[in-house]
């Protein structure tokens, strides 16, 4: 029997993206292009912009430039190819094991083959795009520092292709592995577990062993042992060290083939033996997928921890909070988030106390109240981003059960104002508990710890108004996992929404902020002005509208849905 | 007990409900047919709720689903044709949950849940998280759900999808055990050998409107069937056609 070609196969695919993207022109998604393009190309510029300066000044250092920057781009590879390690792996087990065009495939007549080549491209496109976009800024930024002509590029893109195909081989081998172990909705949770865990504890080490340290020149103490340390290669077999050799390479003139033959050459081995393992294991591995991860669940808990506490609500709110609870800590993609939440926190709290404030001469205090204060961005954008995970996927996840809220007698007004609640409490501890916090840690004043408790409240309150709000503007009803509801473009818009009145709130309250610590600076008693209390009452409004109004477009949108 | 008039639903530019008008009387077990894409599905939504109407009216034991959404919606239960639930919670949790929306808790209601998780042979899976639930057990689930608040009419669309015969005989003998404690049943079918052995009164739905309604007999003599069946009156009235040209594609 004749086989369909690969584009055959994945023509639902990518017919579905060409109609997806010509729906978007058609509803005016130009608009929405725009502002992913200009966010886009202001990460792109940043990254470019500041490689482009690392690079710079390595090049203007003698002997080791070179060695330093084949280093840090080794370094990044290597960096790359863990994170696309972890991606494919999770990716392969959504697109080879649970994806839902899989019945139709695995029953009609295509071979083997040609099902392993289509599912691992499509493993390797959704889980290496980002990453091949990051890598734009990074090459080009070597190309051009380093002078690597017209024929740069064509190299990169030869050289990066197979880096990509390595990784995605491996992940779905090893998760065609673990599927044949553990059952597949089982090995999807301990996957984002680990993925998670694992994420977490890259960060924590990362900042623990302060790598800004490491640019004291005290640390070098003999430069000849830091060339060798340059010189050595991570691993010679590492795939990413063979990029970086086809990569200098060709910006250091002394160009040889061999790197780039052993991309290739080992991405088309490990394709074939990929396959090879797939024809061997993947039919066992797609009937246990089928099994369900069957839970007894003993239940009880939130109604004998919360239940009678939310009993004054009312049946419908407190059933309705009560449920919230239950599918979030029993949704392993969700509560897992929590690991790499509380590893940030770590991070932001340590942060704060290595600030060299505190370490030989006076610092002033207003040096100590300016961080301060500046702080309160810094404390509202990890508040933003923690709303964007959490209280920004939560109309979303109601979609497909949606038909049993409308049709019930339960008011979209009280199903927003749990969802609102549920959310909002926990980032309002969370928000407190850090501002406290690090102005403990800095020695702030109490007039500086009041604006701090002050402002860090009301803008809580806005922020998880809005995050609700955009949410409902924005909704994903159809995906299947919440983690990837907060990266849609939606989640942008409401961050950067959030910045702006971050931005705001803190320009506003910075006019009595200067006063106070100019009276203070000054050694004068602080005399409240009008423009004082005018600012803060500004600050304040700003928030309590950036509450009320959000919501209220939220009820008006959400009424206006249909199912 | 519902009454629809004038009801229109128009998406974008597509009518998919034409101004029609219907009354389903308190104690009656009213069959709603069509062929796919009639509009029955977003007629049954627009009764519960769920889609507004771009034009006309429906009220539920004499109340204005739009005007006065609440009190309508708490003497109806909804059995979608699709079972999206929440599959994390268990059954039983899923239960309580729904009696909650509708203002119900405590021990009346734990006694409501295990009598309907009995009857449709739920109980083992009682602690059991939904997402091991099959097809049918969660169309069962449904059903439960519907019943929970004991509602006084149900509205139902395509209820024997996934039910093994079993729970099928089941859903019917309850069904006409409801109407006969004077509850109401609005259900959409294409299985036509139920609805006539269960319907009192059918409307038939085509392009969006109805074009029949009334019991049986009404039917054969509005249309001059003779002593016709359902399924042939339904093939005269939606274009039967349709079905000889299948028959021709298959034996070809």
């Amino acid at each position: 029997m004749k086989q369909p070609t690969l584009v055959h196969v994945l023509q639902p695919k990518w017919r579905t993206a060409l109609t997806r993207l010509q729906q978007e022109r058609a509803t005016g998604g130009r608009g929405k292009m725009m502002v992913l393009g200009a966010v886009g190309l202001v990460f792109w510029a940043g990254v470019f912009g500041v490689l482009f300066r690392v690079l710079r000044y390595f090049r203007g250092v003698e002997e080791i430039g070179a060695l330093l920057a084949a280093k840090l781009l080794s370094l990044v590879l290597l960096s790359f190819a863990s994170v696309l390690l972890l991606s494919n792996v999770i990716t392969a087990l959504s697109s080879f094991f649970l994806a839902k065009d899989l019945d139709l495939l695995v029953s009609s007549p295509v071979d083997r083959l040609r099902l392993y080549l289509a599912k691992l491209g499509e493993t390797l496109l959704h889980s290496s795009w980002m990453v091949a976009l990051m890598a734009v800024p990074i090459f080009a930024a070597y190309g051009i520092v380093y002078g690597g002509g017209w024929l740069f590029a064509p190299l990169a893109v030869a050289a990066f292709v197979p880096f990509l195909v390595l990784p995605a081989v491996l992940g779905s081998a090893s998760t065609l592995i673990l599927v044949n172990v553990f059952p597949a909705r089982r090995t999807r949770d301990l996957l984002s577990i680990i993925a998670l865990g694992a994420a977490a504890g890259v960060i924590l080490l990362f900042r623990i062993i302060r790598p800004e340290q490491l640019a004291r020149p005290e640390g070098f103490q003999n430069l000849l042992d830091f060339i060798a340390v340059l010189r050595t290669p991570a691993s010679p077999l590492l795939p990413s060290e063979w990029v970086t050799r086809a990569v200098m390479g060709r910006l250091e003139g002394t160009w040889d083939w061999l790197p780039l033959y052993l991309l290739w050459s080992t991405a088309a081995a490990f394709v074939a033996g990929g396959a090879w393992l797939h024809g061997r294991l993947y039919g066992a591995g797609y009937t246990r997928a089928q099994e369900g991860a069957e839970r007894f669940v003993r239940g009880g808990f939130w109604n004998w921890s919360l239940g009678w506490a939310l009993g004054p609500l009312g049946a419908a709110r407190r059933e309705f909070v009560l449920k919230d609870l239950r599918l979030f800590f029993r949704d392993t993609t969700q509560w897992s988030q929590l690991i790499l939440l509380a590893a940030l926190l770590v991070v932001y709290l340590f942060n704060i106390k290595a600030l060299p404030l505190f370490r030989g001469e006076q610092v002033p205090f207003v040096l100590v109240s300016v961080v301060s204060f500046l702080n309160l961005g810094l404390a509202g954008f990890v508040l933003a981003s923690i709303a964007a995970r959490f209280i920004f996927p939560a109309v979303s996840l109601e979609g497909r059960q949606m038909w049993l809220l409308r049709s019930s007698p339960l008011e979209l007004r009280a199903m927003l104002w749990a969802k609102y609640w549920v959310g909002t409490i926990p980032l309002l501890v969370l928000a407190l508990a850090i501002t406290v916090l690090t102005n403990l840690l800095l020695r702030a004043t109490p007039f500086m710890m009041a604006v701090g408790v002050g402002t860090i409240l009301l803008l809580t309150l806005a922020i998880g108004a809005m995050a609700l709000a955009f949410g409902a503007f924005y909704p994903q009803f159809e995906t299947e996992n919440a983690a990837q509801i907060p990266t849609s473009f939606g989640g942008l818009v409401f961050m950067m929404a959030t910045i702006a009145l971050l931005a705001a709130v803190i320009v506003i309250e910075s006019v009595p902020v200067y006063r106070y610590l100019q009276a203070a600076f000054n050694r004068q008693p602080l005399v409240v002005t009008p423009l004082m209390l005018g600012a803060f009452a500004l600050a304040a409004g700003l928030c309590v509208a950036a509450t009320v109004v959000p919501l209220k477009m939220a009820l008006r949108r959400m009424e206006a849905l249909e199912f | 007990m519902i009454r629809l008039e004038s009801l229109t639903k128009d998406f974008g530019s597509f009518r998919a409900v034409d101004r029609i008008s219907l009354h389903v009387p308190k104690g009656t077990l009213y069959g709603f047919l069509g062929p796919n894409g009639a509009g029955k599905t977003t007629t049954l939504r627009m009764i519960a709720g769920i889609l507004r109407p771009t034009g006309g009216r429906i009220l539920v034991g004499g109340h204005d689903v739009q005007a006065d959404p609440i009190a309508a919606k708490a003497l109806l239960g909804f059995i979608p044709d699709r079972p999206f639930v929440y599959e994390k919670l268990t059954g039983a949790e899923f239960l309580r949950f729904v009696a909650g929306l509708y203002g119900q808790d405590g021990q009346v209601v734990e006694r409501r849940v295990d009598e309907l998780l009995d009857v449709f042979e739920l109980s083992t899976w009682k602690n059991e998280l939904i997402e091991s639930y099959s097809h049918g057990m969660r169309q069962k689930l449904i059903i439960s759900s519907a019943l929970i608040h004991r509602p006084e009419a149900i509205v139902v669309d395509e209820p024997m999808v996934g039910l093994d015969p079993r729970a099928a005989r089941l859903l019917k003998e309850l069904f006409r055990g409801f109407v006969r404690r004077g509850g109401t049943v609005l259900m959409s079918t294409h299985t036509l050998e139920i609805a006539e052995a269960l319907c009192e009164r059918i409307a038939i739905m085509q392009g969006g409107r109805i074009v029949a309604a009334g019991t049986m007999p009404e039917l054969r003599t509005q249309h001059a069937a003779g002593d016709v069946g359902l399924e042939d009156l339904f093939l005269r009235l939606t274009g039967g056609a349709a079905a000889k040209e299948l028959q021709a594609v298959l034996e070809a």
